[in-house]
């Protein structure tokens, strides 16, 4: 997130401070030809950094761009602007023999546990897939994939097995081991745990973590659940209709949110405790914010303004830019 | 929920489906076995026909000629005396060989072409426009074109036939091959770095196993018939080579002196054309399409009459009705199969409260909503128990009764707002019907009422709202309709199964903010079904926390959340990441060992035991709902009252860590570090 603070690069030193992943600029449209070049970008001039053993959360209401960003630096969607390099390295036109060799430090667990495991493959040969892509053999391959079910809390038996024979929190587990098999460095997790109970989210959540403390892993964690983002992440970007509104350390964002969107946001996401949530809707309800449903969007100036308390004449000519205010870099022109 | 009963089952499906190919919906069905005996038959006698057929083709019996079956010739001969029978089987090799040609090419162009275009959208410009093209040739003409090129060579023809079909298949074919090429797990290989080619091969070309079969055996019956339909009109194979056609077409012209001529060959053909279409049914039909584990319409119309007579019976253990309250007493919804769901459930809902009905998938909360409206899965039925609405007895009443209550006494709003709403008629439409059905209003009377619903569940535009399709609303705004149609019955009762889990927390929060006012206003109590902690704590008064069809917890939302006495909602509450703020966030959440156990496993003591941190000997034995000294609230664990004495909190358990590598630093403090070493 050093889009203020350049990184100092020595000279010899280079290779190591290079952040994990830097995205710049980014900007993803939808659909071809003239309908992509009229329509509002899915992400439009999104920025941000990931450095080395550090996991960033994306969060933003459905249809705010976080997921086409993971698809994006994943090169599951084309980038229609903007850069993103992996370990310094430009990967956004990347073809797919410098994504094969590049997949294996740059690994995906995706968000429903029942589509991301190909049902008629064993939970062995989902998982060896990767390595047997790039050479391993068989045997190799079918032990490495026992031991990373056994790190992730499963029996080594489950290699011959099918994913309908596990629950969806077990199945989640199995994602996140076969992201971590070809030990990676950084993983996307888009959306990751919304598809889980309580209970087994915790555990899935404690694995990441646990793996990360573990391993140094960089983690670009995408989610709607500001609370589970918290949890994880050391910095926080908030998107909205494919912008950056606000981003910068998990505490100051979630505890002391500066942007209006990101206020609303925080003060909607209820807690589990009836004195302090009536507290929260009080504050919500005060905020003024107004409801999504009955704006639509028009392109130019805040994406934000027509649901903002504090919008003014300024927030439809002029697109405000990322600036810091306190901890975090916030774009508002009057946050 | 329904999800977690038929766990098993789903397994037995799944293996089904790995193994349909070799042939297990094909045995079952018992036309796809007739037709597989048949087709086996015929490939066996018409391969080994040199071998046995009594008489050359070409044999002339001039002593027999156009007979009926007799001891020499057992199909009869034709206007030459040539044994029909040995004519029969002699051409059937070609006949059979040459239709498969039009298989393979027909369906495998077909299939190569679907796994082109899903893999690249230029592709399937590009092969769409081609098909476009094929499919609007003349078919007959082109085949006849080549006739009169190349002569009658038969393979070729085929071939040629296969390729004019396999537009079509490709037509078949792409929709589905787009949807598996859509799955995660083929994103999940792309990131694996496989190539393209890989990923059609590996991940989609398997899912469409199905349909390739199906085609096949359709296509392979079309192939037949075209090919006989050529020979009729002279285009078969040269003579005196026999043909079905040909035999039909000779058998044509002695259709009145020698009628039985037409009925060898003709029956064969049919049933060789039958056969193939059978296969091709039983292949293509949904496994488990009817659900034979479950009993008879009958029969279950029948238990569900002694249910009811059955809780009819029970004495009504209520005072003098109060108007709009609602008391679910021992309610035990279960499979017809005897496998119960949800378990000995009680509670009451006073008339402009919320009670909350919360916990994990798989813990009968849906199950116990949906028995309220009287609208279980079929399968599943109210066991015992009563649910007394106004002093009626909703669990012993008939499906007329029921209709009577449902829309206008309770209503219901789902999980997914699209579902409430029919995508091919407008907002409007819909509600204004629900209130002239419900309300009995005239067409502007109900319009006008239409309006001001939409307005009170904060719709601003509402005239042009009405005019929309469902499909043209954002999710918040179609769960507002929903409401909205939920209400037009003006309904004492909500039932909301997790209203607001698909969406936004910025629309949950106003979603929420609506019901409350609407509680609020019309003085109607609404049972809301969740999982999330912080929706109970927002809007439910009081809240019962379910685990494994049974309520181990209810009471006054502040006192069980506040104050939670079950082990269940301790772990709960300690799981959710919402109950911490970023400053006293705990390096690891709790989480409960293990998952919640399917309906059949359940213990007879304690079914949170397996799982429970405080779990002895004593939890073996079934425990009671007893009071739990917080409030008003009730408990069912027979260690409530030691865990609360002693303040015990549920400790962060978790996934074992094979080789524990300790870290040195908290990740958290990690970041710092490394920006240090930058500087």
């Amino acid at each position: 997130m050093s889009i203020e603070t350049p990184l100092r690069q020595d000279a010899g030193t280079t290779v190591q401070h290079q952040p994990m992943l830097q995205v710049q600029d980014l900007v993803v449209r939808y659909g071809r030809g003239r309908k992509a070049a009229t329509a509002q970008p899915a992400v439009d001039g999104v920025s941000f950094t990931i450095q080395r053993g550090e996991t960033v959360g994306l969060v933003g209401e459905s249809g705010s761009g976080k997921s086409t960003i993971g698809k994006a630096i994943l090169g599951l969607q084309k980038a229609s602007g903007g850069t993103v390099a992996f370990q310094g390295e430009d990967i956004t036109e990347a073809n797919p023999s410098k994504r094969r060799a590049i997949g294996s430090e740059l690994r995906a667990v995706f968000q429903d546990p029942n589509s991301s495991l190909n049902p008629r493959k064993t939970i062995g040969a989902s998982l060896a897939e990767s390595l047997r892509v790039r050479g391993v053999p068989a045997p190799e391959a079918r032990t490495k994939a026992e031991d990373m079910l056994e790190r992730v809390g499963l029996p080594r038996e489950a290699v011959d097995r099918y994913p309908s024979q596990f629950s969806g929190g077990q199945r989640q587990r199995i994602s996140v081991a076969r992201a971590l098999i070809c030990e990676p460095k950084l993983v996307v997790c888009d959306e990751a745990v919304s598809a889980l109970d309580l209970s087994t989210q915790a555990q899935v959540l404690n694995l990441l973590a646990d793996l990360r403390d573990e391993l140094g892993l960089s983690y670009l964690f995408i989610a709607h659940d500001i609370s589970v983002v918290q949890f994880l992440a050391q910095r926080v970007v908030v998107l909205y209709r494919g912008q950056v509104m606000e981003s910068g350390p998990a505490a100051a964002v979630t505890e002391n949110p500066k942007h209006p969107f990101t206020q609303a946001l925080v003060a909607a996401s209820p807690v589990p405790r009836p004195a302090e949530q009536a507290e929260r809707r009080a504050v919500r309800e005060s905020l003024g914010v107004r409801t999504a449903a009955a704006v639509a969007a028009t392109p130019g100036g805040c994406p934000f303004r027509q649901r903002c308390p504090l919008a003014t004449e300024l927030c439809a000519t002029e697109r405000p830019v990322l600036r810091r205010v306190g901890e975090a870099d916030v774009a508002c022109h009057y946050a | 929920m329904i999800p977690t009963l038929p766990a098993t089952t789903l397994s037995t499906q799944r293996k089904s489906a790995l193994t349909k190919l070799s042939g297990h919906r094909l045995l079952a069905s018992p036309a796809g076995l007739a037709g597989t005996v048949w087709l086996a038959a015929m490939i066996i006698a018409s391969l080994t026909a040199p071998w046995w057929m009594p008489f050359k083709t070409e044999d002339q019996d001039f002593t027999a000629v156009l007979s009926g079956p007799t001891a020499a010739h057992w199909l009869g001969t034709d206007e030459l005396g040539r044994d029909i029978l040995s004519r029969i089987f002699a051409s059937a090799a070609e006949t059979l060989g040459t239709s498969f040609i039009t298989v393979m090419v027909g369906v495998g162009l077909g299939t190569l072409m679907a796994l082109a275009a899903a893999n690249s959208q230029r592709a399937e410009g590009v092969i769409s426009r081609v098909t476009e093209i094929m499919m609007s040739l003349p078919g007959t003409v082109i085949i006849l074109a080549v006739i009169g090129a190349v002569g009658t060579n038969i393979p070729l023809i085929m071939g040629i036939l296969g390729v004019l079909i396999s537009a079509g298949i490709y037509r078949v074919m792409l929709g589905q091959a787009k949807s598996l090429q859509n799955q995660l797990y083929v994103d999940a290989a792309k990131v694996d770095g496989l190539n393209p080619l890989a990923i059609s091969v590996r991940h989609v070309l398997p899912g469409l196993s199905t349909t390739i079969v199906v085609q096949s055996a359709l296509i392979f019956a079309v192939g037949l018939l075209i090919q006989a339909g050529l020979a009729f009109i002279g285009f078969g194979p040269p003579l005196p080579q026999p043909s079905w056609g040909g035999m039909i077409q000779s058998a044509s012209q002695h259709v009145y002196d020698a009628p039985w001529l037409m009925v060898p060959t003709g029956v064969v053909l049919a049933l060789t054309v039958l056969s193939a279409n059978a296969i091709g049914n039983a292949l293509g039909k949904a496994p488990n399409a009817t659900a034979s584990h479950l009993p008879s319409a009958a029969i279950r119309r029948k238990r569900a009459t002694q249910a009811a007579a059955a809780a009819a019976a029970a004495p009504i253990v209520q005072n003098p009705p109060v108007a709009g309250q609602l008391s679910v007493r021992g309610l035990s919804v279960g499979v017809d199969g005897g496998t119960p769901l949800v378990t000995d459930v009680s509670f009451d809902v006073e008339p402009g409260t919320v009670l909350g009905l919360v916990g994990e998938s798989g813990c009968g909360k849906t199950m116990t909503a949906l028995s309220l409206m009287g609208l279980l899965p079929s399968g599943v039925a109210v066991t015992g128990g009563q649910i007394l609405w106004n002093g009626k007895n909703l669990a012993a009443a008939t499906d007329k009764d029921m209709e009577a209550v449902r829309g206008r006494d309770i209503a219901l709003i789902s999980q997914e707002p699209m579902r409430a709403l029919d995508p091919m008629f407008t907002v409007g439409y819909q509600l204004t019907s629900a209130i002239r059905r419900l309300r009995s209003f005239g067409r502007a009377a109900a319009r006008a009422e239409a309006l001001d619903l939409l307005e009170k569940v904060g719709i601003v535009d509402a005239p042009r709202i009405l005019k929309t399709y469902p499909h043209q609303i954002s999710g918040g705004m179609a769960q507002r309709v929903a409401i909205a149609l939920a209400l037009s019955g003006k309904p004492r009762l909500l039932v909301a199964d997790e209203p607001t889990t698909a969406l936004d927390v910025t629309v949950q929060a106003e979603i929420l903010s609506l019901l409350r006012s609407l509680v609020k206003d019309t003085g109607m109590s609404v049972v809301m079904v969740t999982h999330d902690l912080g929706v109970v704590a927002d809007i439910c008064d009081q809240v019962a926390v379910m685990y494994a069809g049974q309520v181990v917890e209810n009471g006054a939302t502040d006192s069980i959340l506040d104050d939670p006495r079950h082990p269940y909602t301790l772990a709960l509450l300690a799981a959710d990441p919402h109950a911490n703020s970023a400053h006293d966030m705990p390096e690891r959440l709790a989480t409960i060992k293990g998952q919640v156990p399917q309906p059949k496993d359940w213990p007879s003591g304690c079914r949170f035991a397996a799982r429970c941190q405080f779990a002895g000997s004593a939890c073996e034995v079934p425990v009671p709902l007893l009071p739990s000294g917080s409030g008003e609230g009730r408990v069912r664990c027979v260690k409530a009252d030691e865990l609360a004495m002693e303040g015990l909190a549920w400790v962060a358990t978790d996934v074992p860590v094979v080789n524990p590598v300790p870290a040195e630093v908290p990740a958290r403090h990690r970041l710092d570090i490394i920006e240090k070493d930058m500087a």
